[in-house]
Parts: structure tokens; sequence; C-alpha cells
């Protein structure tokens, strides 16, 4: 662990003075305040003091993309939350955007543009790929070397985006066994978050789509479980639990792997 | 008497078969054209930009069958079918020619040992159908794969899907029956490759015999084709023509940007209104009918999810890969496209009959979606990823969602908490602003 405490400047902070960041960290609700997605928020933030990236967040600037309630048909608040985002973003004059949460990211690139804003969008797999290509940061697998480890992929993510790539090249560079689970990249399953299923329960149904999920990846049967949504995140650890198989499969963001492989 | 048999009779055949062929062109247009004017009941959207990218997906897609090939069994025997529908056309020109001017194989003097290579392809790619069409017919009715099986399926669109098959395997019986018997006759001067080999079993037959058996397939051959021309505009077999159009005008990377949801500019003139009231207000036409937030019924839906709806094949893959309906919901997106079929060709008849200001009491949702099947959806796209003709089940969903939401307030209790909580705090969960920054205090603990 660093004892050294990390900055996170506020956009408003680098404005008032005059400076200029390489890219806003967009924290996304769940990344502030579900208490498991705040220590992927955490790995990130020292992965990229770690690598030097200088970058600022919005604060309480920011708001909701409106991404859960878009889906769930409420064009109004959607609108509402995006036009607000969007004033604050280009008062900023922000230009490259980071951001953990698929959705967020989703909503930040694909839809944002008709509505005026108009931005570089980048998720956290693909930046830290990035700055692994640069070398601005490097891995090694560390305690990791070897373990089995299976990527579930975000449908935000990959279906939505086509990224399938980036997360996979980083779980290489830690040197591990990537083990695909039977559904994977294009036909991945779903961890039954999306579209606004987080927030309420389920349809009537004989399973939900969780513990069907979580049945592929007892029959891959990783080490870890590696995903890049916190609301994939909580599917997942939720369906694991429920086995009572978190001690042999722990579920983790790539940003937590990397950030435990380097000690940070 | 030969003179009467064969000579006389074929001017009746030919009068018989240009009539048939004009009814055959008059119901298949009456029914294209109430197609067209159906989907046309959707709303506008343009779809028309990057004509080189829509070209491709449309080659790679619908011509290419490149989703199919995501599932290789059935991909390699639908090949098959196609490739043998395809090649057969050639043959289809020459045996409607023939029935217009009554001459006999029209092309024969013409190509020579080129029209025997041509038929002997021909001959061959039939034999690849047969047994294609016979695997279909076991996948859904012996192996009973389980897409086939489900609720949506029993009734009218399991029979469809036999029909289609049953009628394939009387083409294929037509086409040799037609083959073999005229090439005993021409003592195998066709040099044909398949029916070459079949003569055998035609070799004891009289003249007479053989010359009825040849009018045979030839006969049957073609009213079955004419049949089929008339029956598809009905069937889930439109696809085999609007697999095209669909392709082209689907989504244009093919893969990435699934992720978008189409845009109310209607809301976001209202909200820039609200936000800056200095803002002109924006020009009204007087005459427009108020338009509804979302989708209740087909004709609210963009008219390229109605295109979707007549080129569903019904296949099933879409449903097979959802979360939601693996997991039992009611959900099913194959469901969706057929019911929105159902209800566009139904609502078609009564704007028909009743001019579109009518209200025959019936709506998309509710009475042929239910809100319970609308709201189980993850969004995850494994069903538009999945479809094979380019359909997008999503984009229905989401905009009965839209509807459900904005017009009916038929929202679950959760999401109406959480609404509040986007609405009040600027987040998902009823947590302050100020909590927003926590984790940087505990990281640095
Ligand atoms: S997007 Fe909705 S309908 Fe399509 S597969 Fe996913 S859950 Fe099913
Ligand atoms: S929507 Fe596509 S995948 Fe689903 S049944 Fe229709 S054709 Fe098949």
């Amino acid at each position: 662990m660093s004892d050294n405490k990390i900055k996170v400047p506020l956009m408003s902070e680098v404005a008032a003075n005059g400076g200029e960041v390489e890219v806003l960290f967009w924290v996304g609700c769940a990344g502030s305040f579900d208490d498991r997605a705040r220590k992927i928020t955490k790995a990130f933030v020292k992965l990229l003091n770690h690598a030097g990236v200088t970058f600022a967040i919005l604060g309480e600037e920011e708001v909701c993309t409106g991404d859960p309630a878009r889906r769930a048909g409420n064009e109004f608040l959607f609108q509402m939350q995006a036009l607000t985002n969007i004033e604050t973003l280009n008062m900023y004059g922000v230009k490259k955007i980071v951001t953990a949460c698929p959705h967020c990211f989703n909503t930040l690139k694909n839809e944002y543009p008709v509505l005026g804003g108009d931005y570089e969008v980048i998720h956290h797999t693909q930046f830290l790929q990035g700055l692994l290509e640069e070398g601005r940061l490097t891995v090694e697998g560390g305690d990791f070397k070897g373990k089995k480890i299976s990527f579930h992929d975000s449908c935000y993510l990959g279906r939505a985006n086509g990224i399938y790539e980036a997360p996979r090249k980083l779980l290489q560079a830690l040197d591990v066994e990537l083990v695909e689970m039977k559904r994977c990249k294009s036909r991945g399953l779903c961890c039954g978050a999306g579209g606004a299923q987080m927030f309420k329960e389920e349809e009537e149904g004989t399973l939900r789509v969780n513990q069907e999920r979580t049945k592929d990846i007892l029959e891959t049967a990783p080490d870890f479980v590696a995903a890049a949504c916190p609301f994939c995140m909580t599917m997942l650890t939720d369906g694991v639990k429920e086995k009572d198989k978190q001690e042999e499969i722990r579920v983790r963001d790539i940003a937590e792997l990397i950030a435990e492989a380097e000690d940070l | 008497m030969e003179l009467l048999l064969i000579d006389m009779p074929r001017l009746v055949q030919q009068v018989i078969f240009n009539s048939i062929l004009l009814v055959t062109a008059l119901l298949f247009s009456i029914k294209a054209k109430e197609i067209y004017r159906n989907i046309k009941m959707g709303k506008a959207e343009d779809r028309s930009d990057q004509p080189q990218q829509r070209l491709k997906n449309m080659t790679l897609l619908a011509l290419g069958q490149k989703k199919m090939f995501r599932n290789m069994i059935p991909a390699v025997f639908h090949l098959c079918i196609y490739v043998a529908f395809l090649v057969t056309q050639i043959e289809l020109i020459e045996i409607i020619l023939d029935g217009m001017t009554g001459i006999h194989r029209i092309f024969w003097p013409m190509l020579g040992g080129f029209y025997t290579f041509i038929i002997s392809f021909i001959e061959l790619l039939s034999v690849f159908a047969l047994v294609a069409t016979i695997v279909f017919l076991s996948r859904r009715n012996l192996l009973k794969v389980p897409r086939f099986q489900m609720d949506e399926m029993s009734g009218w669109p399991k029979l469809d899907g036999n029909i289609i098959l049953y009628v394939e395997l009387f083409l294929v019986f037509c086409i040799f029956t037609m083959n073999t018997a005229d090439m005993v006759l021409h003592n195998g001067e066709y040099g044909f490759l398949v029916s070459g080999m079949l003569m055998p079993l035609f070799s004891g037959f009289s003249e007479g015999t053989l010359h009825f058996l040849e009018r045979f397939g030839w006969w049957g051959h073609i009213v079955a084709v004419f049949a089929f021309l008339i029956y598809i505009p009905f069937s889930k077999h439109l696809h085999i023509v609007l697999a095209f159009p669909n392709a082209y005008f689907g989504a244009l990377d093919g893969g990435a940007n699934k992720g978008e949801m189409a845009n109310m500019p209607r809301i976001t003139e209202e909200i820039k209104l609200m936000m800056d009231p200095s803002l002109p207000m924006p020009e009204e036409d007087p005459n427009a009918a108020p338009a509804r937030f979302g989708a209740k019924d087909v004709e609210d839906l963009s008219w390229k999810s109605l295109l979707d709806a007549y080129t569903c094949t019904e296949c099933g893959r879409c449903t097979d890969a959802c979360p939601a309906n693996q997991t039992g919901k009611l959900l099913s997106p194959r469901k969706i496209m057929m019911a929105t079929r159902d209800r566009l060709e139904e609502k078609g008849r009564e704007v028909a009959k009743n001019g579109p200001e009518h209200d025959d009491g019936k709506a998309l949702i509710h009475d042929y979606i239910s809100a319970e099947e609308v709201k189980a959806c993850t969004t995850c796209n494994a069903c538009v990823e999945e479809c094979p003709v380019s359909i997008n089940p999503v984009n229905i969903i989401l905009e009965l969602r839209r509807y459900l939401i904005l017009e009916e307030a038929n929202s679950p209790e959760e999401w109406n908490l959480m609404f509040g909580n986007v609405e009040t705090n600027g987040a998902v969960w009823k947590l302050p602003a100020s909590d927003r920054m926590k984790w940087i205090d505990e990281m640095n603990e």
C-alpha cells in the first residue's frame, strides 16, 4: 500500500486554476455510492496515479448519465440528466472521458452526441490497455501468474460496442491462464442487471438471470472471474455467494486485479 | 391419337399456363402492395445514409448469410436449400418460357452441351436440397429442436414451417420425375447427371406413361412454384425476399452501436425550453395529430421495425439466446416479432376497411404483448446479435416501454423509486450528492 495520499482534483478546481488534465474520470453512481464498486474506483484511481496520468472528476457536479431511466422508458428523466451533464462537461471543455462503467460509457459515447455532447469516451479497460501499450504502466502477474481466470463480457461493452479484446489483453498481461466460459464474447450471457433490471425484482420465472450465469461460472470453475462492470460485479458476486463458492471463485474487476498485482 | 394426346393439349396447356401465371402475378402483387402499405404505416426514419456500407451489409448478411454461420449445422443445410433455390431459378425461367410459348425445352437447341451442364448442376443441387429438407423436417418433428417447440410456435407457425418443407419435397420429386421421363423419351440425349442415373426406374414404361409423367412433373413443379409464390407473403418464408432490404436498412456497422437508443427530439425541445425559458417556442404544426410518446400500437413504431416483423423467419435464434427467456420469463423476442406482424396485418385490414381514424379498441401493447414481457428485457442485445436477417426486437420492446412509462405511468414501484432518486439526487440510489466523493477519503485513509 502506498502511504502517499492520492490527490483527486475536481474539474472545477482545475478550471479555476486555468489548468488542464489528460482525461476526465467519470465515476458513475455505482462507482461513487456502491460499497463494492467503490473498491473498483479506488483501484482504478491508484492505477491512474501510478501511471502518472493527470485526471480530474466532476465530483458533486456529476449526475447519473440517465441510462437506467432511459432503458426503463423514462425519456424525460434521461434527457434531463443528459442535458445537465452535457452543460457541465461543455462548460469545462471536456474532450476525453474515461469510465469504469460500461453503461455510463455507452450512454456518454453513443447517446450524448445527438444531444450536443461530443467527447472521446473510453472504457477503463481500453484506457489501461492503452497505458500498457505506451509503456506507462507495466503489469506483472505477481500472485496471479498461472491462475485460472474467466472474463465475463458485459453486454454494453461487448455486443453493444464491440469491445472484446482490451479486457482480455489486460488479463493476458497478468500472465494468467485465460479460460473462456462456454458462452463468451458476442455470445456472452447477460448478468441480468442491464435495461434497468438492476433496480427492480425480476419478472416471474424459473431462475434469476445471474443464477443462470453462475451455472456457466461454476462449470468453468476458475480461480477468478474478471468483470469490467460494477453491475455485473454485483450480480456475479451474489450468484457465486448464493452457491457458497465465494472462497474458491473470486469475482474481481480487471482494474482491481492489476492494482493488486502491482501491489498498489 | 398421338397428336391429340401430345400436341392438342399443348395448346390448351399453353392457355391454362398463361392464365395461371397471370392470376399468380395478380395475387402476389395485391398482397405485396398490402405489405408495402402496412410497412408505410410506421413512423418515418431515415435509413438511407452510407449506401455503400449498406450494400456491403446486404451482400454479407443477406446474400452471404454471414450470421447463419454462427450455428454450423443448420447453416450448411440451409445453404444447400438456398443455393439450390437460387440456381433453380434458371430452370424456372425456361419452364415459364416453355409454358408461355408451348415449346419444349426452349434453351436446349441454343445451348447444347452447356445446357446439359446447367441442368445436371441443378439436379445435383436438388439432391443436396432434398437431403437438407429431410434434415430440417426431422429437426422440427423428430429431434424436436427446442427452439421450434416453444409456446409461440404451436398451431399455424408450426404448420407454416412444415408446409414449406413438404412443398420442397414435392418440387424435387417433380423435377426428377420430369427430367427422368424426358430422358427416357429422348434416349438419354440430354445427358443429365442425376436423372440419367434414375432412367432404369422408368425404363419399362410405355411412351404414353412417360409423356404423362413428364407432363405431371412439369405441371406439378410449376403449379407448386406458383402456389409457393402466392403463399410466401402470408408466411414466414417472406424472408427470402425481405432479408435483402432488411439487411440493407439494418444497423450500419453490423456490430457496434447496438447500444444506442433512438432519440426523442420532441422531449429534447421541451427540456431545453425548461432549462432556458428564453429560447423560442418550437413551431408546431396545428394540423398534426398529437403524437404519442413511445409505441402503443404498430403505427407508432419505426417503419424499420415493421419491416423487421415481416422479415422474421420465426427461427427462434433470438429467443434461444435471450437471458429472460432462458430463465423462464414470459419474454420471447421471437414472439415480439410475431405479435407485431400479426397486429400489423390486423391493423392493415382494419385501416383498409374503416379508415385510419377508426379505433378497433385493440393495440399492440396489452392485447398482443403484455407489460410483463416488455419489462423483463435486460437490453442485452443477444437477440439482435443472433438474428440472421438483421432484425432488432429490442427497438420494439423499448418503444413499448416508453409508452408504458410516459403515457400510462405503468411502472414497477422500484423503478419509480429509482426515478425519484435520479430526479432529486442525481443518483440512482437515495444518497446525497455530497457522498459522491466519500471514496477519496476512504482511499487515503
Ligand atoms: S435484449 Fe431483451 S429480448 Fe433481447 S435477448 Fe436480451 S433480454 Fe432478451
Ligand atoms: S427475430 Fe431473427 S432470430 Fe428471432 S426468430 Fe425472427 S428471424 Fe429468427
